[in-house]
């Protein structure tokens, strides 16, 4: 018994000075919160940027509502969401925001006999899926836009997300966008009063909610979709042609997005034109002060955005998450060196 | 020892007599105050939480007013909140859980007190004991991956088929069947609030005088008789002690329950739909709840969770007064 206390005195006294050496070692990192879709990959930059310069990121991946709250309380450097914030939001608070990364949000189903892609939908019916006006798969609209697909009898079960979520968001302002009933009666927020279905927490919870429910229909994160093997579907795009969820597609949704249209680049990549475009394509923003308290860890993060930027995007395409296109990221660094500055008024980034 | 004492003048013994007392009185002292500390704490604790709990929820409450506890819709979009289906979906969820596990886990304690022969009963006994152990977030993922499709392919097809037609119960059972839904966490629930009520229910049979069940028996009493005019009298405050433990539990109970009930702010009649609770709700929503309104309706939330476990706690001490005081016990 006496040997038991004084082995887990000595673990204890060791567990305690390991943290305090971790903590001294986290002094220098950066530090941000906010939304779940981009955590792996900026885990996978951060990473990275620790070998290459040996600055450490500590991102807390809490959600986009989280982040938001958090560098509100200035507790974190920067704030990390997948719904943008309206420029007046930005102003009032003093804020720059810029889009990191971006991705794709595919519809996935459980249905017997049907293989990924071999279904296809379009807004319209998803929102009507969605609304509980198409209840059945064999409903004439699916059988429309499916003339080969052998539809069953089989009622629709809807998976949406129960946790307020950035991908909830952008799924439902595509909806929006496409559906005025959608507009009208449900509306666009990270979290919603759905009129049918199953809630399930996080991407994870609605992609096991589907794969272990028949004739179950969700939306996931592209990412997830593919991890998890799910059948997802193809889309009729604005354009009227049916796209695959690929990453060529959701780039194309980018390129035709006009980023200057909104303050703080909160363009909603949602519906855009192009007859590549991905319908449903989202961007994940990260959320800086423009006048910092602490000057030097502001710049810091902006060198290693800028490193992500520069360097980041292989480890993108290889998580399936789709890099800014170049020409945009010209216009944000142009943004940080004209509007971040520090207490001496000096812009904090020095355009390379 | 006499020798000693008798050398000793007796001034100097009444001197060591006195420090003793002394050192008695003030170990004694701080005994006292250190147990009675601990009880005010506890008292402080359960005071902190309901202060904060108010002062977190008085923006929606004093937005919404008493419409709050009786509007279905939640509607984060619109910033109009209502608890009904979250107050719904916690009480029906616990009351079926406790209907359930209530019968089968005196029946457990029953067998194991009375009839269990000696070799089974320490490995049914640790197995129940066992159930409490495991995490709740086993449960969920043991509700959602295992038992939630045995549901959805075989019993719910066959029970919705079964009371088809039949008014009344074709609304309770009615389909399509998801898995999971109310029914499906309220069976979660029951298997997690059974050890609670079997392991309580056991250790007050084991306080029954062997001589009055013996008496018993010995005018001609079966075993039926026995536990249900002799052994349950007995012991139904204890009894009752553990179904109310079990009950907290299942009112309480948050990641079984957000893994199986479909977290849908809706009041169904039938037992397949999904449903939320309140638990279920604050830890759903919590993190990303943006705006104050939001956050404030989820505490207030947590505030009706706090009065439903008082009031349910104060029924339980009365209903047991009502007893006593006709039983004259």
């Amino acid at each position: 018994m006496r040997h038991f206390i004084r082995s887990t005195a000595v673990a204890i006294a060791m567990a305690a000075a390991s943290t305090l050496t971790l903590s001294a070692a986290f002094a220098a990192d950066l530090s941000g919160a906010g939304a779940t879709f981009p955590y792996p990959i900026y885990a996978k930059w951060a990473d990275a940027y620790k070998k290459d310069t040996g600055v450490g990121l500590n991102y807390q991946s809490i959600g986009s509502g989280g982040g938001i709250k958090q560098i509100k309380a200035k507790t974190v450097t920067f704030g990390a969401s997948d719904a943008p914030l309206k420029g007046e939001d930005l102003e009032s608070v003093g804020l720059v925001q810029f889009p990191m990364v971006m991705g794709g949000i595919v519809p996935v189903v459980n249905l017997e006999g049907i293989k990924p892609g071999e279904l296809v939908l379009d807004g319209t019916t998803l929102a009507d899926i969605f609304l509980g006006k198409i209840t059945q798969w064999d409903d004439d609209a699916i059988k429309k836009l499916n003339p080969d697909a052998k539809l069953p009898s089989q009622a629709i079960a809807v998976v949406h997300r129960s946790d307020g979520s950035g991908t909830t968001f952008n799924f439902a302002y595509y909806l929006a966008d496409v559906n005025a009933d959608w507009k009208a009666n449900v509306g666009v927020n990270t979290a919603l009063e759905w009129p049918v279905g199953i809630g399930a927490k996080g991407n994870e919870g609605v992609a096991n909610n589907v794969a272990q429910t028949g004739g179950a229909i969700g939306y996931v994160e592209y990412a997830y979709a593919k991890q998890n093997k799910l059948t997802y579907t193809d889309m009729i795009n604005k354009d009227g042609k049916k796209v695959e969820p690929t990453s060529a597609a959701f780039q194309a949704a980018a390129a035709n997005a006009d980023w200057s249209s909104q303050p703080g680049f909160g363009v909603i990549l949602a519906n855009q034109p192009g007859a590549e475009s991905w319908p449903m394509t989202a961007a994940t923003w990260i959320l800086l002060y423009k006048k910092p308290d602490d000057a030097a860890a502001t710049g810091e993060a902006l060198k290693f955005f800028a490193w992500s930027y520069a360097k980041g995007d292989d480890m993108a395409s290889e998580l399936d998450y789709v890099p800014m296109p170049d020409n945009v990221v010209k216009s944000i660094e142009e943004t940080w060196a004209k509007e971040v500055v520090g207490s001496d008024g000096k812009p904090l980034y020095s355009a390379m | 020892m006499t020798v000693v004492s008798e050398a000793m003048p007796p001034s100097a013994a009444m001197k060591i007599r006195e420090a003793t007392v002394r050192r008695f009185a003030l170990t004694d002292t701080i005994f006292r105050t250190a147990t009675r500390f601990s009880a005010i704490l506890v008292l402080l604790i359960l005071g902190g939480v309901a202060v904060s709990l108010f002062a977190g929820s008085w923006q929606a409450l004093s937005t919404f007013g008493f419409s709050f506890l009786t509007t279905e819709s939640w509607n984060p979009v619109t910033e109009k909140f209502g608890a009904l289906a979250p107050i719904y979906g916690t009480i029906i969820t616990s009351a079926i859980a406790i209907l359930i596990a209530v019968p089968i886990g005196i029946g457990i304690a029953v067998f194991l007190t009375e009839l269990c022969p000696r070799p089974l009963r320490r490995p049914i006994g640790i197995a129940v004991e066992l159930l409490a152990g495991i995490p709740s977030i086993i449960y969920g993922i043991w509700g959602l991956f295992v038992f939630a499709p045995f549901l959805q392919t075989t019993v719910q097809p066959f029970v919705i088929d079964l009371f088809k037609g039949i008014p009344g119960l074709s609304n309770l059972f009615a389909g399509p069947p998801y898995g999971i839904g109310m029914l499906t966490s309220a069976l979660i629930l029951a298997i997690m609030v059974l050890p609670f009520i079997t392991s309580i229910s056991k250790d007050v049979f084991d306080t029954v005088p062997s001589v009055l069940k013996e008496s018993a028996y010995g005018i001609g009493c079966t075993t039926w008789e026995v536990t249900r005019r002799v052994v349950i009298p007995y012991t139904r405050v204890g009894i009752m002690g553990g179904v109310m433990l079990g009950l907290g539990r299942a009112l309480g109970e948050t990641m079984a329950v957000t893994f199986v009930i479909g977290n849908a702010h809706r009041i169904s009649a039938s037992l397949f739909a999904p449903g939320t609770t309140i638990s279920a709700t604050i830890a759903n929503e919590f993190t990303e709840a943006d705006g104050e309104l939001y956050t404030s309706s989820l505490v207030a939330l947590g505030l009706i969770l706090f009065v439903i476990t008082l009031v349910i706690l104060a029924i339980a001490r009365y209903m047991l007064m009502r007893i006593d005081a006709r039983t004259g016990a």
